[in-house]
């Protein structure tokens, strides 16, 4: 039977404010255990929870982004249930009434055609803290620094059919979401994570299949293997006769496998109610165009843009907004030299390569923008051949100084004495006397072959513009 | 030493005829004499009163003047005091000692009260005859054995019985103004929102509300000045401009509209409790108050409303007394479900735990709808039925409770009963509205109450109506015979 997988994923993104979404704590990542835990992250009696505004605005942005109906009215609701990092008893999230609804995300398949994906809804809500096991023997020890942190999560609509599908779209948001500058999108801190909702059916069936919910996936690369393998492990299930259980499963990367954690009937009942603590949030249309103007250029825009203005190929101009730092350093470099084509090759040529071997972050590159534009403009300038930049290229990588101090230190500096081009084209003339007769008898292509001659004996230094005017008189000349 | 009210030792700290420490001895003396009797304290901070007196008397001598200065007061057992216990009447926070002051705690700190300690209530506030506390039920002290109502019992019975000149209270369905009346004083639960809710212990937040109780009217305007005031920490307070709620009290009532609810004169009422209620309003109808009939059709439903809002509210509220964090754990837990089950079991007493089962069981999937929902809805029916009334009088008065203070145990073992002596104070509650108890007659020996209901934010008004019915009367003068 040929199955067809159906995936809708919930997203975790955690927003970037300072402090947490219901008290003033810090948010920062990586403090000592419960240093940024204050009376009401810790749920001492009578604490009482205030609402961040910074949340609500960054959550106004991604709706907006989405092109998504933010709500009006929103509602905090309580959802109940006991564990030891939860330090309420209940966990403030937004349910019946969530301030972001009906969105949708446009993501690229690999034959090029596009497909929206809907996006139900995004609610904010708060984080919980963790248990700790390591180093504490049979104790559990108790970290609430995270607790209170805001997330927003985004539950898309089942509308993924493969997961690769599911990766391009949490790409998507991703990039979506640190371009607008709410999330610092850090996988390996938790800042960025899915569930993944797992059903496969037969073609052609209309009913959904029976899903399976993965928890907690913090890579694009586990997102993918995890659904495969679920994908595979229903359809093996189904094909043997058996039924798919509808339950929460736990990956486990060191095994590529998923793992039962709790079934339907161990569910918990969140028992959620509106929250008495906090009030309605109401939003303003006004506040809503406010941040309307102040949303940055989204990757879709810049991508036509990129196209548009630097006459770049469709492919290119995806790889290059693919995240906001490359589109802005790509945007730097080609204003820097002037030639945006040049730019676009080096930037996702040389430079991404050399990231990539380095393993640093485009933010730690020792190469800056200016740099690299400087670099572009002697191969502009005809100062430097392609090869021999790349040669400075890996000099300025290696914090050898920028283009010119490298050129000037490695005597790569172009001659420019007419006096030594001039002797140097009257050694190869008279050493090639047979081209000279060629070239003087209207054979033009033979020009090509003095150049070259020239700029190797220059090592490649000598001025090309130079080379070539002067190399025209003295053929002609005599 | 002739025992004065709140505003009467504040007249006299100032004119320098005694000191706040003298003051504070005095009213320790009499807790450490005569509080056997009532068990109306369960923390009395004896050192930190002397400090907080002296340090009073030093800026009342540099003549500083704020609102509180000097004056001893206690603080219901709810409100979270720094570096001292709050138990909030619960074994679950018998060793909880708060890192913080509740809100209305450091502005009464602020306007130079002298805390003298912390007094008994129901556990986590929940019960109408402070019976429910771990610390032991409190007697009222008309007659030790009668309750003192509840939850705030401690507070009135100390105040009743003068071992402090005035206290604070919580009312979430009645736990002001029921104690007030069954003590014989004034109690006034303010307008939801008015009085900040933050380092209160919550049992049911949409309904809680904190206020003062005293001898007199005057002596509540006094602590409500002190207490009130927006507080960006609770969401739920509400930024109005500051009032001073002593400014009204003279005025006279000539032309007032007093509306009096049919179904709170109805069948329920003791009737001895009606005539003397019926005493009461003809003192305001002297002073030239116009009395009234209303209807509050509606009223009838609040018990069972409130029954399922609070009960909700608080299943979540106290989720977080788990034994992982602070308060009391269970010893040698064998995992964690056992330390959950076993800190729970022994940390909480039989009402409240009565009460988080109903609560667990109304918001439950398949449930929520036909209780909590419903309940929602008839909460704004209710609101609906004050509002409409509202634009015809400009006061509600009735009985504050349906009979006399009962007798310890009579109704322990029935809850609904127990349940039903909130009747006319509850409905106050859901719809967020102030409510004042005053004391207005006796039967017997025991006081009655009589309760007003006000508009949104007419807290000053009701203030002002039963500061006038004080001047004509003096039941809010009368002391318990024992406390003399």
């Amino acid at each position: 039977m040929e199955w067809e997988t159906v995936i809708g994923l919930e997203v975790h993104a955690q927003l970037n404010t300072v402090s947490k979404i219901f008290s003033g704590a810090a948010t920062a990542y990586g403090a000592e255990p419960n240093r940024q835990a204050c009376a009401v992250d810790l749920g001492l009696p009578g604490v009482l929870p205030v609402l961040n505004g910074a949340v609500v605005a960054k959550a106004v942005m991604l709706g907006l982004a989405i092109d998504a109906r933010i709500a009006p009215r929103s509602v905090f609701a309580r959802k109940n249930y006991f564990y030891p990092d939860l330090p309420k008893g209940y966990q403030i999230s937004q349910y019946e009434l969530p301030i972001v609804a009906q969105g949708h995300l446009d993501i690229e398949l690999e034959d090029g055609t596009r497909k929206r994906i809907g996006i139900t809804r995004a609610h904010l809500e708060e984080d919980a803290g963790k248990s700790l096991h390591e180093g504490l023997g049979a104790m559990t020890g108790i970290d609430l620094n995270r607790a209170g942190t805001p997330l927003v999560e985004i539950v898309s609509e089942p509308d993924l059919r493969s997961a690769k599908e599911a990766v391009a779209y949490m790409k998507k948001l991703h990039a979506l979401v640190r371009y607008l500058g709410v999330c610092d999108g850090n996988m390996q801190e938790g800042s960025f994570r899915c569930d993944a909702n797992v059903s496969v059916r037969p073609v052609g069936q209309e009913a959904f299949g029976t899903r399976a919910e993965i928890k907690n996936l913090n890579s694009f690369r586990f997102v993918e293997r995890a659904i495969n393998f679920e994908v595979e492990r229903q359809i093996d299930l189904l094909e043997a006769g058996g039924q798919v259980a509808q339950e929460t499963r736990l990956y486990d990367p060191d095994r590529d496998e998923t793992r039962s954690m709790r079934s339907k009937e161990e569910a918990n009942d969140y028992r959620y109610f509106p929250d008495p603590d906090l009030l309605p949030v109401v939003i303003h249309p006004e506040f809503i165009e406010r941040l309307r103007t102040e949303l940055p250029e989204l990757p879709d825009a810049k991508r036509a843009r990129f196209i548009d203005a630097y006459g770049l190929s469709d492919y290119d101009a995806g790889m290059l907004t693919g995240s906001r730092e490359l589109a802005d350093f790509f945007e730097a470099v080609a204003a820097g030299c002037d030639a945006p084509k040049l730019a676009a090759n080096w930037v996702m040529g040389e430079f991404s390569a050399a990231l990539n071997r380095s393993e640093v972050e485009l933010r730690d590159s020792p190469v800056s923008a200016a740099d690299l534009a400087q670099l572009l403009c002697r191969i502009e300038d005809q100062t430097l051949s392609g090869k021999l930049a790349k040669d400075v290229f890996e000099a300025m990588w290696a914090g050898e100084g920028d283009a010119d101090a490298v050129i000037a230190a490695r005597g790569l500096k172009q001659i420019t004495d007419t006096g030594a081009i001039d002797a140097i084209i009257d050694a190869v003339i008279s050493a090639n006397p047979a081209q000279v007769e060629q070239y003087r008898s209207g054979k033009d292509k033979v020009f090509g072959f003095f150049v070259g001659q020239v700029m190797k004996q220059t090592q490649g230094k000598a001025n090309p513009a130079q080379v070539n005017e002067r190399l025209r008189a003295r053929l002609l000349g005599d | 030493m002739k025992l004065e009210t709140l505003t009467g030792w504040r007249r006299r700290l100032r004119a320098r005829e005694i000191s706040s420490r003298e003051l504070t001895e005095l009213y320790l003396g009499r807790i450490a004499r005569l509080d056997a009797q009532l068990n109306s304290f369960i923390t009395v901070t004896d050192e930190l009163a002397l400090a907080a007196a002296d340090a009073a008397d030093e800026r009342l001598g540099r003549g500083e003047e704020t609102p509180l200065l000097g004056l001893p007061v206690a603080q219901k057992d709810i409100f979270c005091t720094e570096g001292v216990r709050t138990s909030c009447g619960s074994r679950m926070l018998d060793p909880f000692v708060a890192p913080y002051d509740a809100t209305v705690v450091a502005r009464m700190k602020a306007a130079g009260a002298v805390m003298l300690g912390k007094t008994n209530m129901d556990e986590f506030a929940m019960g109408s005859s402070n019976e429910t506390s771990f610390y032991g039920p409190v007697c009222n002290p008309w007659d030790p054995d009668r309750v003192p109502g509840g939850s705030s019992g401690g507070s009135a019975a100390a105040v009743a019985a003068r071992l402090v000149p005035a206290a604070t209270g919580t009312d979430t369905g009645g736990s002001i103004r029921q104690p007030a009346a069954f003590c014989g004083i004034t109690g006034l639960k303010p307008t939801y929102g008015r009085v900040s809710r933050y380092g209160m212990i919550a049992f049911a937040s949409s309904l809680d509300q904190g206020g003062p109780m005293a001898a007199t009217a005057e002596d509540c305007a006094l602590m409500l000045n002190a207490m009130a005031g927006f507080d960006p920490r609770d969401s739920t307070s509400v930024e109005r401009r500051a009032e001073d709620f002593s400014a009204d009290l003279e005025r006279d009532l000539k032309g007032l509209r007093i509306g009096l609810p049919r179904e709170f004169f109805g069948e329920g009422l003791d009737p001895e409790m009606r005539a003397a209620i019926e005493t009461a309003l003809a003192v305001l109808k002297d002073r030239g108050a116009i009395l009234v009939d209303i209807n509050l059709p509606n009223s009838g439903l609040s018990v069972p409303a409130y029954y399922v809002v609070a009960p909700a509210e608080c299943s979540s509220n106290l989720a977080r007394y788990d034994g992982v964090r602070f308060g009391h754990r269970c010893a040698d837990p064998l995992d964690l479900q056992d330390l959950y089950t076993r800190s729970r079991a022994e940390g909480f007493g039989a009402e409240v735990k009565r009460r988080i089962m109903i609560g667990t069981y109304v918001l439950s999937a398949g449930y929520y709808d036909a209780y909590y929902l419903k309940a929602q809805k008839v909460r704004r029916l209710i609101a609906d039925d004050f509002r409409r009334a509202f634009t015809e009088v400009d006061v509600i008065a009735g009985p504050t409770t349906p009979e006399l203070p009962f007798r310890l145990g009579e109704k322990s073992a029935d809850p609904v009963k127990m349940y039903l002596s909130d009747i006319y104070t509850i409905a106050v509650n859901l719809a967020g509205l102030p409510g004042l108890s005053m004391p207005a007659g006796t039967i017997g020996n025991l006081p009655v109450g009589l309760q007003l209901i006000g508009n949104y934010f007419d807290e000053a008004r009701l203030l002002n109506v039963a500061h006038q019915f004080q001047q004509d009367t003096d039941w809010h003068a009368r002391m318990p015979a024992a406390f003399v």
